[in-house]
């Protein structure tokens, strides 16, 4: 299939699923009904009229950059926190045998149950949410990074040894590289759940952000709204995925291409 | 069966192996014993080979020589030194690959000089050269896994002998090679050898290409507790060609004669361990 086909065969998706949601919310069925009422359901044409005005007036940008910031902060301080962890339980093998139980325990733990906690300690301004992104990317950066360092390869191992590397050097070309390219085959996943800590910190309590837009609306039974703030942070993680590929495809240069699903 | 017919050389040997047993303990707290009483030398500028069966101990023989395992009895001496920690004089090419996957080629091969304190600047001078030597001064740039096998084997062989190790260690390196791509590397190896005739200890299970490349072929039996049953001086004249050394009426009759004791030999160990 080329490329122009397949993105043909991309839109033509989208337009179909419009076109039912179209159908079923205008065309009268039964008693002068649609089958999806537009109260619960609402129509295209009015999210697409809302998300248009929303760009129109401005509004929706500080709300995106909010979230937008919540997430990076989120990603920045969960990998820190990840590659730093990892590293020093891969290496001591003994802190990370008296700690495994509780970091199981912690990452069992349903994040979403920490934001009222969150909320309680750093306010409803962007830190709690933050937090929240953290315990999600955290633990995906840490799980990636502790693995990435302890399988490295014995061979390249033996070899970094024989060509005469200390400690350092083999911690500076052999565990790092390999921790790191680790870290970033989990880039797209983190990054979503960064996102996702940010919009749910925000949908559970906050004064601005895309989880904020969709509770307003929802709290007042504007389904238009539901459905564009959707739509729109729908986007936004589009758009972020495509720059995580572009990263991570300057990073990863030197990775076999074959295990790349993504499009 | 004279299993040790070189007279002993002046100057320290290189490699010398001394009753060296290796034994590994398993999980089940009991030890298997890899290699058992086996006495080795490479003398300076030598090129020796050892041969025998897939799984004799043949590599754990070299990562013995090379200080990645410590003999539980017996030694390794390095030109006259107990051997203890890593062998600092010898380089290593590895039968699995060993190359960075996250360096190109020119610094996979820069590395060890790198290492070693050389500034970047001239290591890189030197990788591009010893690239050059290898014949893949166009695939500076590229990362292993965009080089073919007998490609990544170079450069692996570039990145070893670029800090002039003084022994060469090789553990069937160009086992996954196919048959034309290895006759070319061994005469590569030859090539490079020759110009500065380093001790090489050279591990195949390939009786031919043994013969082909060597001074001396040692024949291991099969493990476990393998030992070295036999030790043979190649009578052929250098430089060699592999393609048409193999063609020559001695390589047939040293051919012949090792692999008679190799399979006696080798089916004897069989029945010695299996009957124990």
């Amino acid at each position: 299939m080329n490329r122009l086909t397949l993105i043909a065969l991309q839109l033509l998706v989208a337009i179909i699923s419009i076109a039912l949601w179209y159908l079923l919310t205008t065309i009268p069925v039964s008693d002068g009904k649609p089958l999806f009422p537009p109260f619960f359901f609402s129509t295209p044409a009015d999210v697409i009229e809302r998300i248009v005005k929303w760009f129109a007036e401005g509004t929706i940008w500080r709300h995106l950059w909010i979230t937008l910031l919540e997430a990076m902060l989120a990603f920045v301080i969960g990998s820190v926190g990840g590659v730093l962890v990892g590293f020093w339980f891969a290496r001591q093998p003994r802190v990370a045998a008296v700690f495994d139980p509780y970091v199981k325990m912690v990452n069992a733990l349903p994040r979403i149950v920490l934001a009222p906690i969150f909320t309680l300690w750093f306010g409803l301004g962007i830190w709690s949410k933050v937090a929240l992104g953290v315990t999600l990317v955290f633990f995906i950066v840490f799980f990636n990074v502790y693995q990435g360092v302890k399988e490295v390869s014995p061979t390249v191992l033996a070899n970094a040894r024989m060509l005469g590397m200390n400690e350092r050097q083999l911690m500076r070309h052999v565990y790092w590289p390999s921790a790191l390219s680790w870290m970033f085959s989990s880039l797209h996943t983190s990054v979503g759940f960064a996102v996702v800590g940010a919009v749910v910190g925000e949908y559970l309590g906050s004064a601005a952000g895309l989880g904020y837009i969709i509770l307003q609306a929802e709290m007042t039974f504007d389904i238009a709204g539901v459905f564009a703030g959707m739509f729109v942070l729908a986007g936004f993680v589009i758009v972020i995925d495509g720059l995580v590929t572009l990263v991570e495809r300057r990073l990863l240069v030197w990775r076999p291409a074959a295990a790349d699903t993504r499009t | 069966m004279d299993a040790n017919g070189a007279a002993q050389p002046a100057r320290p040997a290189a490699v010398e192996l001394s009753g060296a047993t290796i034994a590994f303990r398993l999980a089940a707290g009991t030890t298997y014993t890899a290699v058992e009483n086996a006495s080795l030398t490479v003398a300076d500028g030598e090129f020796v080979s050892i041969v025998g069966p897939t799984g004799c101990g043949k590599s754990t023989l070299l990562n013995a020589a090379a200080g990645l395992l410590a003999p539980s009895s017996g030694r390794a001496s390095i030109f006259g030194r107990v051997l203890s920690g890593l062998n600092r004089q010898a380089g290593y090419l590895f039968q699995a690959d060993a190359l960075f996957p996250w360096k190109t080629a020119l610094d996979n091969v820069s590395i060890g000089l790198e290492t070693a304190g050389v500034a970047a600047g001239e290591a890189r001078a030197r990788a591009l050269d010893w690239l050059a030597r290898v014949g893949l001064a166009a695939f500076a740039a590229r990362y292993p896994h965009m080089l073919s096998g007998g490609q990544r084997k170079r450069v692996g062989l570039a990145q070893v002998l670029i800090r002039d190790p003084k022994i060469l260690l090789m553990d069937e390196p160009f086992g996954p090679l196919d048959a034309q791509t290895r006759q070319i590397m061994g005469n590569l190896l030859l090539d490079l050898w020759s110009a500065d005739r380093k001790a090489v200890l050279f591990v195949t299970h390939d009786l031919e290409e043994a013969i082909a490349l060597s001074d001396r072929v040692v024949i291991m039996s099969a493990g476990p507790a393998a030992r070295i049953i036999g030790d043979w001086r190649v009578p052929l004249p250098r430089p060699r060609d592999i393609a048409e050394v193999k063609l020559e009426r001695a390589f047939h009759d040293l051919h012949r004669e090792i692999w008679q004791t190799l399979k006696d030999e080798v089916v004897k160990g069989y029945a010695q361990t299996g009957g124990g």
